[in-house]
């Protein structure tokens, strides 16, 4: 049964009462109070989270799934909440077609694996983005080196946009996964993931979606959208690290074979032949990450208490404020224009290496990414050596941003 | 100058700044000095593996000393460069091989020095070891 959580709208809320909730941001780096503004690497995790694994871990562990036990049953109850979290949080279907993973590289892995191993073969095409992050890459180079197919990329322009007509081209006879990224984590840019998914649906082909960097930020609804597989990883949306989700259609995912062997994935073993465990066990050999994975449903019901659209509504106002304290500054061009756009700026500065400008921001206790972000294709597209990037989330302030424009003007005056 | 009295002086340069500003901003301007490296030797197999920015580092052997030139894109990296090449350029590989740059720490730039340090000054450091110990065994051979 679908668990039932708390409406998503609220209004009037207390950022500043909900920033408070994260201790990590309550501390000095080189001496002076800290600006975080890498949530796109990991974002950070609230107090009550971090409550809730410490409470599992003073009274509650054990291994979940085997045990008649009543620690194990507890431990199984607390990590299987989880899954029914996850489900009413993204309106999947069915509570087993959320698969537990280590996080968004191991879901697009798993799929490359699974299905690619028993659906590919020489010629055939895996339609990929050209502003994927490296895991949504090298597993299909991986699987595309094992059975013969072949990659293709869809385009995008000088704003980080996909060439939607280029997309509808490439499609064919041939292509036998799309796979793409909901939200560009070194561009921003939102992608027309609906759009994308109803025209491979339309010549029957699957679609895996990367919303590693678009579950955090925005509403994400599974029977709306209609991807065939969806990943995402806990520790970027005020999770634990470790634990991720993939998300699966249940016909689809029965008829893949197991990724990996071990326990928990099995129905029956003997020496001669083994059979699968059910969805979605069948996917999750060995011990999972437990603790990791009853924090996650804490960190559902934090966020639909604060409510999806409220988060949205947030950051679309922080990315604007910063989009114009950031364009105001001389010499700095934003990579990554897109019209729609999640509250990521990546960034360059003129005749300074983003690496320079990133060590000096830490200096000033200012934390941004620099380099390729997982994304050498995008470089390369934009003949860059990569960027400076600050990824906000819904805890930061508008005092974070001047702080990150005061700093950038720093680095201006430095080099 | 023998390798312990290079270091030493390059302490004493750094003791004379007060604070990170001017610490940072005489590194950038020593890589400014930093002979410039060949274009042609700016090719892939000369980047040090690990470092953000690029770091081209090239090596050979004169007198049984090791001469190591370098270059990168990034102002604070080449700086770090600039003084690596100052401590180890131009010492044997035995010397090389044996001595750590402990100035690093006490010039306070010891977080650089992270394996995992995205400006890869870790890596820098190994690869010139791997020169010098390249440069011992082909002089142990012949």
């Amino acid at each position: 049964m679908q668990e039932t959580l708390k409406t998503d709208t609220k209004t009037n809320i207390d950022w500043d009462n909900i920033r408070s909730q994260f201790p990590v941001l309550r501390q000095e780096v080189n001496g002076q109070p800290l600006v975080y503004l890498d949530n796109g690497a990991s974002s950070q995790i609230p107090q009550r989270v971090i409550d809730r694994i410490n409470a599992y871990h003073l009274n509650e562990h054990a291994n979940v799934h085997r045990g008649i036990h009543t620690l194990s049953q507890k431990a199984t109850d607390a990590f299987e909440l989880t899954r029914k979290r996850v489900q009413a949080f993204i309106n999947a279907r069915h509570e087993e077609e959320i698969i537990y993973t280590t996080g968004t590289t191991d879901s697009i892995n798993l799929v490359a694996q699974s299905y690619g191993r028993k659906h590919f073969k020489e010629n055939d095409e895996i339609l990929i983005s050209a502003m994927e992050h490296h895991a949504n890459i090298v597993p299909w180079q991986l699987i595309a080196e094992q059975t013969g197919a072949i990659l293709k990329v869809i385009p995008m322009n000088d704003d980080g946009e996909l060439l939607m007509d280029k997309y509808h081209g490439l499609l064919s006879e041939k292509t036998k996964m799309v796979a793409v990224v909901h939200v560009s984590n070194t561009l921003g840019t939102i992608n027309p993931v609906e759009e994308i998914i109803a025209a491979a649906h339309s010549r029957g082909i699957p679609v895996l979606v990367d919303g590693a960097q678009a579950v955090p930020h925005m509403k994400v609804d599974m029977q709306r959208l209609d991807a065939d597989f969806y990943a995402f990883s806990a520790h970027k949306m005020c999770g634990p690290t470790g634990f991720g989700i993939l998300f699966g259609k249940r016909e689809l995912l029965n008829d893949m074979p197991p990724y990996r062997g071990g326990g928990d994935m099995i129905d029956k073993v003997t020496f001669e032949k083994t059979t699968w465990n059910d969805l979605p066990h069948k996917f999750e050999a060995g011990t999972p990450p437990i603790s990791a994975g009853v924090g996650f449903a804490e960190t559902i019901s934090f966020l639909k208490d604060i409510g999806m659209e409220n988060i949205a509504a947030r950051e679309q106002e922080l990315l604007e404020y910063a989009t114009g304290k950031l364009n105001a500054i001389d010499g700095l061009r934003i990579v990554g224009t897109s019209e729609n756009k999640a509250s990521v700026i990546s960034f360059l500065l003129k005749d300074i290496h983003p690496t320079d400008a990133g060590t000096i921001l830490d200096q000033k206790g200012i934390a941004v990414r620099t380099g390729h972000h997982c994304t050498q294709p995008i470089m390369d597209r934009f003949e860059i050596p990569g960027t400076a990037r600050a990824s906000i989330s819904f805890y930061n302030t508008k005092e974070d941003i001047d702080r990150l424009a005061d700093g950038i003007k720093y680095v201006q005056e430095f080099f | 100058m023998d390798i312990k009295e290079t270091e030493d002086r390059i302490v004493r340069e750094f003791e004379l700044l007060q604070d990170w500003q001017e610490r940072y901003k005489y590194i950038i301007k020593l890589g400014t000095k930093l002979d410039p490296l060949p274009e042609d030797d700016k090719i892939d197999e000369n980047l040090v593996k690990g470092c953000q920015s690029q770091v081209w580092l090239t090596a050979k052997m004169e007198d049984g000393k090791v001469i190591f030139n370098a270059d990168s894109d990034a102002a604070i990296t080449k700086g770090l460069v600039s003084l690596m090449i100052r401590f180890y350029s131009g010492r044997t590989p035995d010397v090389i091989i044996n001595t750590k740059p402990e100035f690093i720490d006490k010039i306070g730039m010891a977080s650089h020095l992270s394996p995992t340090r995205a400006n890869g000054l870790a890596s820098m450091i190994k690869q010139m070891k791997i020169y010098a110990m390249a440069f011992k065994s082909s002089e142990t051979l012949s």
